[in-house]
């Protein structure tokens, strides 16, 4: 019953196989029993789901459902869900519990789906690992002494250890898609304003957004119809109307002209990365796509670029933890000062404090035209780079990560190794591009991710290409070997 | 030495929206505390803020009122700091590109001249909490209410040189926000907030002193007030060989001292950058000119107005046209009354305005209708009463006891003008009075006073004054 997709699974529901409650219990049951090896999640809401899974199925008797009525899922635990804690990864908000449900949350309860429980993450999403998490580090289940990459490690590990059919996630500079890559599952990072950020912990607010991380594009189009739209309550939202995701996923794709980043194939990818993403090119030529290569001449400045940008915004973001409405307080402050010196030292973890302190460095006076300015003119650079490549492309393609992983512990007293694995991420986000990365043919064994970035708004067409691949291989149907119970 | 002064003010007006600028709260005044605070006004984490147009709107009405360009592009940025009323550790504010940019206002001074102040900007922002300190032992309380009002910052030249012209201008401001209905003008409740940037320098020099940056200047009596004070202080220390450090100083008004809360070394780094959960505000000409167009008849052009269609002198238009509803009471009484325009102006700066002051009544509460003084002034011009019963009847109709009819009707204080009934009465006076009689005769006229004091008095006063004096002439001039 886990290898099945959320269609197939709505299907079943539908003509009554299981109840909604009895594929909540064997999910819950999956996680009760398999994530103690991979600790994807940081809290599991049994009882919530079960009387959500009871409402659905009486929905679903009652002829009122929709196409995800009764589906469970898990929720990264960036998004605020009403009346359970919402701990974004850290000790600051280790108690603390959303009056209100983020926009994401909100859409998908309305849709019927079943919240499983929330996932674990990088603190406040800063990583690449799931190392920096409060809650510990989670496991890769294609290999538990691998990191599942992050920030949405949690939600990466559930899925592809199909202890959740689906999960969301967010994306600042690559936390869906490369955690996608390094778990073998499909991950898409939306347009910038395709999804609303209302109730989505903010890490760097101009390049946060929220996506579906799925076992197929199918599935991410059905996640993704229901997540997107304008939002009156996030003023970045967009007011464009939403397509029908699902419609043309199975598109023809002769002619379709796919782009290839010199940039991104060369010096540090992996080999054997390299070859699995070369033979997804060749399905591609043999599904009549014709390929060329491209170039983003700025490439190189993606990733400093990012590191300026994203740790501004957060050091801002982050200022509201500040002891004193909610979250960790240091116990008797003597004064103000103390009260907000020990609240946040002792609330926070290195990454975070590593970045609030750059991010503060680089909007200092004096410090502000040098940096943050400088940056934000890159970033237009960036931009323009992708801009000229879709005047000749429809799509680009590359790997999503240069390598399929690392150990766990192997790059956490290196930040800048760290952050150059989502060297081909960033781009995408300083550009609110829409991404998308699917499982390519293992390599070596271990999960590889294509990455397909579109246009914006062009997610119905990265689900498209995306969904021909799947149509063609088997890529996405590898699972790890230990999930079976 | 003569030193000269120079100011410049701060002006925080809140806005007059029905909600707050970033949040569908309430913005009313005086709730219990924190019960309008919703989640985007906490900082709960995940909210974001969505702009009041309503707020824009009335920035732009600020703007076109004192012919200040409005920016077509104005974007919010973020001013970063801790502070416990400040839930985000941010406030949003404008700094780069506010949404007004440079106009200006002309003050009235005293003997008639006026003088032009330059306004340098005005940007929108959100206002903080309050912290209250009292009541929690040792403790500090936080009401999030007011976090999230929208503010708009009104920033002048340092083009002020007394106190007495910082308090003009303040006022002129004052009067505008009111009647342009952005703001309420209540200085107790804190709508309305001056901050003053004061400095001196030796007379004739160019370049500026170091200033301190006034605060807590809840009136417009505490505004001239800490200026002076804070003048002195500044002057003593340069004439006994010390420096003007740069600071932020409070006013206290009940030791009526400044003190210093923090100098320059001690202030923040606000680490401004552009808010990247709102875009920016595009206004285009068509809007801009639609709100202009609801402009109402602004306080200088009403003044001349009124100087030309009711003949009043400057000084009386002024006082008139201090605040609109004084404007609109007064143009009411005009329009139903049968009098004299300046008689109107009179009574409305005079008894009135006295009345009002006496027991704190707001004009747009004062018992006395426009109308009812009306009916009072119509009385008067026909010459039912006199003006001095006419004080009386006012009095009256204050204290609720009906129109100037029916107060003239019950307490019979119809005025005599039946000449033949006054001529009695004065022949009375002037035979039983023949002492004074002789007196005045031979010469000592300031006693014809007392004649006429003695046929008030028979009449209560209410005898035609001036059937009175002339009667009384003509009598005393006979043997």
């Amino acid at each position: 019953m886990h290898n099945k997709s959320m269609t197939e699974l709505a299907a079943g529901l539908r003509v009554g196989d299981y109840s909604s409650v009895e594929l909540t219990q064997y999910f819950l049951d999956r996680i009760q029993q398999l994530d103690s090896g991979l600790n994807s999640f940081v809290t599991v809401c049994a009882n919530e789901a079960l009387s959500a899974a009871q409402a659905a199925d009486v929905q679903l008797q009652t002829g009122q459902a929709g196409l995800l009525t009764g589906i469970p899922i898990a929720h990264k635990d960036i998004f605020c869900t009403q009346g359970i804690r919402t701990t974004c990864g850290s000790k600051m908000l280790e108690n603390f519990v959303s009056p209100y449900d983020a926009t994401v949350v909100a859409r998908l309860k309305a849709a019927g789906v079943v919240n499983l429980g929330k996932t674990n993450m990088d603190e406040f999403a800063m990583g690449s690992s799931n190392e920096t998490s409060y809650y510990g580090p989670v496991c890769n289940p294609w290999d538990t002494e691998t990191v599942p990459g992050g920030s949405s490690g949690g939600s990466a590990a559930c899925v592809a250890a199909r202890l959740a059919p689906a999960a969301t996630g967010t994306d600042t500079g690559g936390s869906i898609r490369q955690p996608a890559a390094l778990c073998g599952i499909t991950g898409l990072k939306p347009t910038y304003g395709r999804v609303s950020r209302y109730g989505m912990i903010a890490f760097a607010s101009s390049l946060d957004q929220a996506g579906p991380m799925t076992t197929s594009a199918a599935d991410a189009a059905i996640m993704l119809q229901v997540m997107a739209g304008f939002d009156e309550r996030d003023s970045t939202s967009a007011e464009q109307p939403v397509p029908d995701y699902s419609a043309g996923l199975e598109d023809d794709l002769t002619g379709l002209k796919i782009g290839l980043p010199k940039e991104y194939f060369g010096e540090g990818l992996d080999n054997a990365v390299a070859q699995s993403i070369d033979e997804a090119i060749a399905e591609y030529r043999k599904l009549g796509a014709e390929v060329v290569e491209i170039s983003l001449p700025n490439t190189h400045l993606a990733v400093p670029t990012y590191y300026v940008v994203a740790p501004a915004e957060c050091s801002s973001n982050l200022s509201r933890f500040d002891g004193v409405r909610y979250g960790h307080r240091c116990e008797d402050p003597t004064d103000l000062e103390d009260l907000y010196k020990r609240s946040r030292a002792e609330g926070f973890g290195d990454e975070v404090k590593r970045r609030i302190l750059i991010g503060t460095y680089a909007l200092s006076a004096g410090y502000y035209d040098a940096y943050y300015l400088k940056a934000q003119k890159i970033r237009h650079l960036i931009s323009d780079d992708f801009t000229q490549a879709f005047k000749q492309v429809d799509v680009i393609m590359g790997p999503t990560t240069p390598d399929s992983g690392f150990r766990m512990g192997e790059r956490a007293d290196d930040p800048v190794s760290m952050y150059l694995s989502d060297i081909y991420t960033i781009a995408v986000n300083l550009a609110g591009l829409p991404g998308i990365s699917i499982p390519a043919a293992l390599a070596n064994g271990k999960p590889a991710g294509l990455q397909i970035i579109g246009n914006y708004f062009a997610e119905a067409k990265l689900l498209n290409v995306a969904h021909r691949l799947q149509m063609a291989t088997d890529y996405h149907q590898a699972a790890p070997a230990n999930i079976e119970q | 030495m003569q030193w000269e002064t120079v100011i410049g003010l701060e002006v925080h007006a809140q806005l007059a929206t029905q909600s707050k600028i970033f949040s569908g709260a309430s913005t009313a005044y005086g709730a219990e505390p924190n019960t309008q605070a919703c989640n985007v006004d906490l900082g709960l984490p995940g909210v974001l803020p969505v702009l009041n147009k309503e707020a824009v709107r009335m920035a732009v009405k600020f703007g076109v009122a004192i012919g200040a360009e409005v920016a077509s592009r104005s974007v919010f940025a973020r001013k970063n700091y801790f502070y416990p009323d400040l839930p985000k550790g941010y406030q949003i504010s404008q700094m780069e590109l506010p949404i007004v940019g440079i106009g200006s206002l002309t003050i009235d001074l005293e003997a008639g001249e006026s003088k032009v102040v330059g306004i340098t900007r005005a940007h929108l922002e959100e206002d903080a909490g309050k912290s209250l300190h009292e009541d929690f032992h040792g403790m500090t309380g936080i009401d999030l209410n007011r976090a999230g009002t929208p503010l708009l910052e009104i920033v002048s030249e340092p083009d002020m040189r007394s106190a007495a012209e910082a308090v003009a201008y303040a006022k002129k401001i004052h009067a505008l926000v009111r009647y342009i209905e952005i703001c309420d003008g209540n200085m107790a409740e804190g709508s309305f907030r001056c901050d003053a940037n004061v400095s001196v320098r030796p007379k004739g020099q160019e370049a500026l002193g170091t200033r301190a940056e006034l605060k807590n200047l809840n009136s417009f009596r505490f505004l001239e007030k800490a200026i002076n004070l804070e003048v002195e202080r500044q002057i003593d220390i340069i004439e006994s060989g010390g420096r003007v450090v740069q600071e932020t100083r409070l006013y206290d008004a009940d030791r009526n001292e400044t003190r210093s809360m923090r100098s320059k070394e001690e202030a923040n780094d606000y680490r401004y950058f552009p808010d990247p959960d709102l875009l920016p505000v595009e206004l285009d000409e068509v809007f801009i000119n639609e709100i202009r167009a609801t402009l109402p008849e602004l306080p200088d052009e009403k003044r001349q107005r009124f100087e030309s269609d009711y003949a009043l002198s400057q000084q009386d238009a002024m006082v008139l046209t201090a605040s609109r509803e004084l404007a609109d009471y007064y143009e009411a009484v005009v329009a139903a009354a049968k009098s004299d325009p300046k008689i109107a102006a009179n009574w409305v700066s005079g008894e009135l305005a006295a009345a009002l002051n006496r027991d704190a009544i707001d004009i747009t509460n004062s018992p006395v209708t426009a109308e009812l003084l009306a009916g009072l002034l119509t009385r008067i011009a026909d010459q039912t009463i006199s003006g001095k019963i006419a004080k009386q009847v006012f009095e009256a109709m204050w204290q609720g006891e009906g129109d100037a009819d029916a107060v003239i009707e019950t307490k019979g204080l119809k005025q005599i003008t039946d000449s033949g009934a006054i001529e009695k009465l004065v022949d009375d006076v002037v035979i039983n009075n023949p002492k004074q009689a002789e007196q005045y005769r031979s010469g000592k006229d300031k006693l014809f006073g007392f004649f006429v004091g003695q046929v008030m008095k028979e009449t209560k006063g209410k005898a035609n004054p001036q059937q009175v004096n002339e009667l009384l002439k003509k009598r005393l001039a006979q043997d």
